[in-house]
């Protein structure tokens, strides 16, 4: 079973979907009972940083999601997801994130159109399982305000995009993946990518 | 580099396609998860289902439309058409919508859209603003009058002030129509969407006119959308969205052409 961590915002239904498709059994869940047997879990997200916080906490489950990473469950956090697994953020000053990564998440440069909406190339500075059978290069769908600023970027940046500011938008440390694009509206290189991280989960 | 989206726009009646010019001369197009298929295998960018169902029973109709076509689809898709209520959109987005687009409920009630915003976050609300050039007496000058209820009614809101009060309200989007190119396939109206889109700093998808592929190019270019919506060349197959996006991609227009078959 992989776990969405359903935290009561945002729009959860199109990343069950798409797992659903690639049989992956998703369920959504705010039980961190769930959380903690997962083979995997996905952490998606629209909607502002405070507030996503602010569910997990009333809801318990920043614990949960620690645990899980320190058992080594492998994590995808989707687009907010990616975000959230930073220290801060500018969009809500005081809010700790769950700060898997060192770093944070600050605005989108104003000479663009904000949010930054839709199809952009992606390039991989390494490849890793979850872009195996993509070339570099291709488009993903992007819907964001804000964007990731990790401090060990070297290490942990696997890809990135261009919006007039380079954009860190694949994340990986061990079995942490973060990815800034919707792989699930992403057609078909979203969905390999995706099938690609259901093949992690399969240890 | 960020890519212009091409997006085809499939009106909705009863649950079916269809493709009429004003409303009038409505012919069965298909069914919208065939159309949304076909679409996606031709390297659509995005898709915009909008309702034109004249019966009370739209909104059921439109959520299972919506449930369907997020069922086979991994596209991100816009659902619009006599939404105006929180609830009516929390519906929508459960069932596998992406975004949905608001119309005449934005003029009538502005604080709908802040707090669906708020809510849901701005990157899922699209305000459309239909607009028609108008000659106002008072003043002895034209300019572009934005109309509601499926452009049947006036509202003497200026196209410019109504897209930055719509901005500041927090729209992610703005789906702008010009209701004096719309259907005559005679190319957008590039000024409008020009005057808008340098205005704003958020997306402009453009719509109403587009019957060559010259028109796709003018609006995305020099008229500096970031989008271009288009219905009737796509719908009776005068062009496919691949051969648009190849035409656009020699013109140096940065677009999405990812071939699925070539590994």
């Amino acid at each position: 079973m992989i776990a969405i961590v359903d935290y009561g915002i945002g729009n959860l239904y199109s990343v069950y979907k798409a797992l659903e498709r690639l049989k992956a059994r998703p369920r959504l869940t705010d039980n961190y009972k769930d959380i903690k047997k997962a083979r995997g879990i996905v952490l998606p997200g629209v909607g502002s940083f405070g507030e996503a916080m602010g569910q997990l906490e009333k809801k318990d489950l920043i614990s949960s999601l620690h645990e899980a990473v320190d058992k080594d469950i492998p994590f995808l956090g989707v687009c907010l997801g990616l975000q959230l697994m930073f220290e801060k953020s500018q969009e809500s000053p005081g809010m700790t994130g769950l700060a898997f990564f060192r770093g944070d998440v600050r605005k989108l440069p104003p000479t663009n159109k904000i949010p930054h909406m839709g199809w952009n190339d992606t390039h991989f500075l390494r490849h890793t399982i979850l872009t195996e059978n993509i070339s570099s290069g291709r488009y993903f769908y992007f819907a964001h305000s804000y964007y990731v600023a990790p401090r060990e970027e070297k290490d942990v940046v696997v890809g990135i995009c261009n919006y007039n500011v380079t954009i860190p938008v694949i994340i990986n440390r061990d079995l942490l993946w973060g990815l800034q694009f919707h792989p699930e509206k992403s057609s078909h290189w979203g969905m390999r990518c995706l099938s690609n991280w259901v093949e992690v989960t399969k240890g | 580099m960020l890519a212009k989206r091409i997006i085809p726009c499939l009106d909705v009646r009863d649950g079916r396609v269809v493709k009429g010019i004003h409303f009038e001369n409505i012919k069965d197009v298909g069914n919208p998860v065939e159309l949304a298929k076909k679409y996606e295998e031709e390297e659509a960018d995005e898709l915009v289902f909008l309702d034109i169902t004249a019966s009370y029973e739209k909104r059921e109709t439109m959520v299972a439309v919506a449930e369907k076509v997020a069922a086979k689809l991994t596209l991100p898709f816009t659902v619009g058409g006599g939404i105006n209520t929180a609830d009516h959109v929390t519906n929508l987005l459960k069932a596998g919508a992406d975004k949905v687009s608001i119309n005449t409920a934005a003029v009538l009630n502005p604080a709908l859209v802040e707090e669906l915003a708020e809510k849901f976050g701005s990157q899922c609300i699209v305000v459309a603003i239909d607009v028609k050039k108008t000659w106002d007496r008072i003043t002895r000058r034209s300019y572009w009058e934005v109309f509601i209820n499926g452009g049947k009614t006036p509202t003497g809101k200026d196209v410019l002030q109504w897209a930055s009060h719509v901005e500041k309200l927090g729209a992610g989007e703005i789906l702008l129509t010009s209701m004096d190119t719309d259907g005559t396939q005679g190319g957008y109206d590039l000024s409008l969407t020009r005057k808008t889109a340098e205005l704003v700093s958020i997306p402009v998808i453009a719509s109403g006119g587009a019957g060559r592929l010259e028109h796709l190019a003018a609006v995305l270019r020099e008229g500096k959308a970031d989008a271009a919506l288009v219905a009737s060349i796509f719908h009776y197959g005068q062009f496919t969205i691949r051969q648009a996006k190849e035409f656009l991609h020699k013109r140096g227009i940065p677009v999405r052409l990812d071939d699925w078959n070539d590994g």
